[in-house]
């Protein structure tokens, strides 16, 4: 029943993804890709993560996705008028990785018998998450911390300069 | 769970796959953006799955940095975003190859 789940969530996720990114508006596209990341949130639950699956709905899917969605009306952006351009300079990474990602995929299925062992069943509790967090990764999450405070003050410092500049060109 | 591991694992090479083509493909910034959530989320499954097939916490704890930094990295890039359409009136690509520096 799980397993079955899963699948479904899986077909749900790149689903919503493959929409996602072939979407002219960007707009449509945040819409799907939260779509999507409720799907992998669920995914993260059946995998025995309940903590990262409720912070990939409240921090990717309702702050990130939201910023975006902020971003993208502030902008007032319309669909981009022309096709993606098609050019083979452009095309032929892209074609390249995707026959990497056949391989790959062939020889994971082939051969590795080590990933062949299903998962076994994990559920990791938020105490038990908190513990080891900060028993062992207390000097990450300072650094995060200092991290998320200079993008703070980097994004309040790009949208100060933009307004002195407007006002400098109206003056 | 009666899922194997290869199996999710080739979910997360797809999610990865798309958001890299549309990174690579697409010329509108906030889609570039798009791709690059897309591939750090395809990353973050491959983390989970890897902490519950070998019943390790560091997988998560992982996923939860990689959430953090994310964060800054949006904050940042959009700033970023808004600031150029500011001063050229569009987001699309193309229009900054001209940068230096």
């Amino acid at each position: 029943m799980a397993s079955l789940l899963f699948y479904l969530l899986a077909a749900t996720a790149l689903l919503a993804t493959l929409l996602c990114i072939t979407r002219r508006s960007p707009v449509h596209a945040v819409i799907f890709l939260i779509n999507a990341f409720f799907a992998l949130a669920l995914m993260f639950y059946l995998l025995g993560a309940p903590l990262i699956a409720a912070w990939e709905v409240i921090v990717y899917a309702g702050a990130i996705m939201v910023l975006f969605l902020f971003v993208i009306m502030t902008l007032e952006l319309s669909p981009d008028s022309q096709r993606p351009a098609l050019s083979r300079g452009q095309w032929a990474p892209a074609l390249l990785l995707f026959l990497l990602l056949l391989v790959s995929a062939g020889l994971i299925l082939t051969f590795d018998p080590a990933s062949q062992a299903s998962v076994p069943l994990f559920y990791a509790s938020p105490r038990s998450f908190g513990a080891a967090l900060f028993d062992r990764y207390g000097l990450a999450v300072e650094i995060v911390s200092f991290q998320l405070l200079f993008a703070a003050a980097g994004a309040y410092y790009l949208g100060r300069r933009r307004k002195a500049h407007q006002a400098e060109e109206s003056s | 769970m009666i899922v194997p591991l290869n199996h999710i694992l080739l979910v997360a090479a797809a999610l990865f796959f798309m958001g890299l083509s549309c990174t690579l493909v697409r010329r509108n910034l906030v889609m570039i953006l798009i791709g690059v959530e897309i591939m750090l989320n395809a990353a973050g499954l491959v983390l989970v799955a890897g902490s519950a097939f070998w019943q390790q916490l560091d997988g998560q704890l992982m996923v939860m940095l990689i959430m953090a930094v994310t964060a800054a990295e949006v904050a940042v890039a959009l700033a970023m975003v808004v600031y150029l359409h500011g001063r050229t009136g569009t987001i699309d690509v193309n229009t900054f190859k001209d940068m230096q520096g």
